[in-house]
């Protein structure tokens, strides 16, 4: 085991390399980040200064290495718009949008699952083919677009809840919460709402599919042939069977949940870092757009890591086929 | 009974749905209104003589006082936003395809070619294709368009890169049971290059799931460049696709004129949920595990 998360920390690492080198070609080496920092009526001796300070001037391999040396300290450098470190300025944003993506994916998997389970538990049923319709929605609509039908229902024409921002917040053990307050449920419901749609279709999808082959095997078969309940036959095996891939999902959407919060972010004010990275690409505020981007990519690294861990306990098989 | 060639047997299969039945019907006639477009649209919306800034933001239903009927109300600058639809959905469907036609040939060659050399360059292909994957498509798009800037082909291309590596994918597994069939040695045996025999012996072969994920990509490229015009990283405001209209109306709809945005929006789920079903059907057919 220990030998196979070895393997896969070295992994992870090269992967976290190689992404490093696409993230700093494609943000630094394309356009001309000189003509970013430098105002164009700047003299010819400003320009040089300022091109040397910023190690411009070196050859692209240089710039590279010293790029890696100051990620390796954890410097990201400064926000050219907020003129602070870059690394502040995310961690500063990161709270609330974590706060909105673990509340519409918890939200999704605890209503999805079991409407799923029951859509494959009676798949011609009225009421399955009515959430199937629904899930339909969720996974087709865009996400943007649920979010202005959202504001114009609840916050325009019924007004019971607000169009956007994050309302005030409760401060505990140093964070900022709305989960807190009733006022900050009010702010946080829509986008959450907003946010949790396309995973709840996935996993009504995820619990009727694997519900619909599970009720087709012999371990049903059996369970019915005891005389256990309907009710216990869905809870105690059909869940359990299903639940590998549902964890998995679970973990895997939690990281692609953070990226789509960009979008419903930007349509409710959501003061999160998925509007910041918004803000950022449309004022080309580069060192944010790298730090974003790393991050990001850490962070999925790690989801993929742990997911493999989680495997390589669930099913001994993959640890003696990979190491 | 006519249907003895499997492409007429499956046309009888899903002629057996009437959801999936009605919703080829409403794609094909989207596609023929795309088409027409410049035909039928009462106005044409970039024809700047045609416009009235005097009916700016009219509401659905509104005659002026030439006579001219906004059925779907008008925009911030007099457009008829019937006749913006039907321009957008040309658009929006035209970068639909192109994406997802170039991410198909792109993706289906990698991962047939993947299949049939196998060793280090299979094991280098399929492990970026994986490492993609991982990511949501929208963040890699939204990255490459913000990096390549704006117009049509850069888009395309930030699409495409999104999204090829579900073909590879897709291709990859299908051609990897292929690869080991008789059909493929014996096809090796002759003097016949391997270019041939990986794209005329096995990829045809692999095309049943890869129509199922065509079909939810186009769907998919379409909503995807819909998400990026409305955050401003998609089309030049020369082209508006459904997105961009969406977004255009976007601050419209919080004093309560709703029609600027919701009718284009309506029109773009119209489209991308008749997509999908019809995909749904497809791959319920192609499914061996669900075969009565």
């Amino acid at each position: 085991m220990s030998g196979f998360i070895l393997q896969r920390l070295m992994q992870a690492a090269v992967v976290m390399l190689i992404i490093s080198a696409l993230v700093f070609t494609g943000v630094y080496a394309i356009g001309n980040p000189i003509d970013v920092l430098i105002s164009p009526d700047a003299t010819q001796q400003i320009r040089e200064q300022t091109i040397r300070a910023y190690g411009l001037d070196q050859p692209l391999w240089k710039q590279y290495a010293d790029f890696l040396g100051r990620l390796a300290r954890g410097d990201f450098g400064r926000s050219f718009i907020f003129n602070m470190p870059v690394l502040e300025l995310i961690l500063s944003r990161l709270p609330a949008t974590l706060e909105l993506t673990l509340v519409a994916v918890i939200g999704a998997t605890a209503i999805g699952v079991p409407l799923g389970m029951y859509a494959g538990y009676r798949p011609d049923s009225a009421v399955a083919k009515l959430i199937m319709a629904i899930s339909v929605l969720g996974f087709s609509v865009p996400t943007f677009w649920i979010g202005l039908v959202l504001i114009y229902a609840f916050a325009v024409t019924l007004g019971w809840l607000p169009a956007g921002g994050r309302g005030p917040t409760v401060v505990l053990f140093g964070i900022e919460w709305s989960v807190l307050t009733l006022e900050g449920w009010k702010h946080l419901f829509l986008p959450a709402l907003n946010l949790s749609l396309f995973k709840f279709a996935l996993m009504v999808r995820l619990a009727r599919a694997g519900t619909r082959e599970v009720m087709l095997t012999d371990t049903v078969k059996f369970a019915r042939a005891v005389g256990e309940s309907e009710g216990v036959i869905l809870r105690r095996h059909v869940l359990r069977l299903i639940a590998i891939p549902i964890v998995t999902v679970f973990g895997l959407e939690f990281g692609s949940t953070l990226a789509f919060a960009v979008v419903t972010e930007t349509i409710f004010s959501w003061p999160g870092v998925g509007k910041l990275i918004i803000d950022s690409i449309s004022v080309l505020d580069r060192p944010v757009m790298v730090a974003y981007l790393m991050l990001v990519a850490f962070l999925f690294i790690i989801i993929n890591f742990l997911v493999d861990i989680a495997y390589a306990a669930l099913d001994p098989r993959l640890r003696v086929g990979r190491t | 009974m006519d249907a003895v060639t499997p492409l007429g047997r499956f046309w009888q299969e899903f002629r057996e749905s009437h959801v999936a039945l009605a919703a080829l019907a409403v794609v094909a006639a989207i596609v023929l209104l795309a088409l027409a477009a410049p035909l039928i649209a009462p106005q044409n919306p970039y024809d700047l003589t045609q416009l009235v800034l005097m009916d700016a933001r009219r509401p659905p239903g509104h005659v002026n006082a030439r006579g001219f009927t906004y059925w779907l109300g008008s925009d911030a600058q007099g457009r008829d936003v019937l006749s913006a639809i039907l321009y957008g959905l040309r658009i929006s469907m035209q970068v639909g395809l192109i994406a997802g036609a170039i991410a198909f040939s792109l993706g289906a060659t990698l991962g047939a070619f993947a299949a049939y050399w196998g060793g280090r360059v299979e094991m280098v292909i399929m492990r970026f294709v994986d490492l993609q994957l991982s990511f949501p498509a929208i963040l890699l798009a939204l990255v490459l368009a913000a990096v390549l800037g704006q117009g049509k082909w850069q888009l395309i291309a930030a699409l495409v890169a999104a999204q090829y590596a579900y073909f590879a994918r897709t291709t990859h597994g299908a051609a990897s049971s292929e690869r080991a069939k008789d059909y493929v040695a014996a096809a090796l045996s002759t003097p016949l290059p391997a270019r041939t025999v990986v794209l005329r012996h096995i990829l045809p072969n692999c095309l049943p799931p890869l129509i199922v994920v065509a079909t939810v990509q186009v769907a998919n490229s379409i909503a995807l460049e819909a998400t990026l015009s409305f955050l401003g990283l998609g089309l030049p405001v020369t082209e508006p696709s459904l997105g961009m209209l969406i977004a255009n109306g976007f601050q419209y709809l919080l004093s309560g004129r709703y029609w600027i945005s919701i009718y284009p929006g309506v029109a773009l789920i119209v489209l991308i949920v008749a997509i999908n079903l019809v995909g749904d059907q497809v791959r319920d057919q192609l499914n061996p595990r669900l075969k009565r």
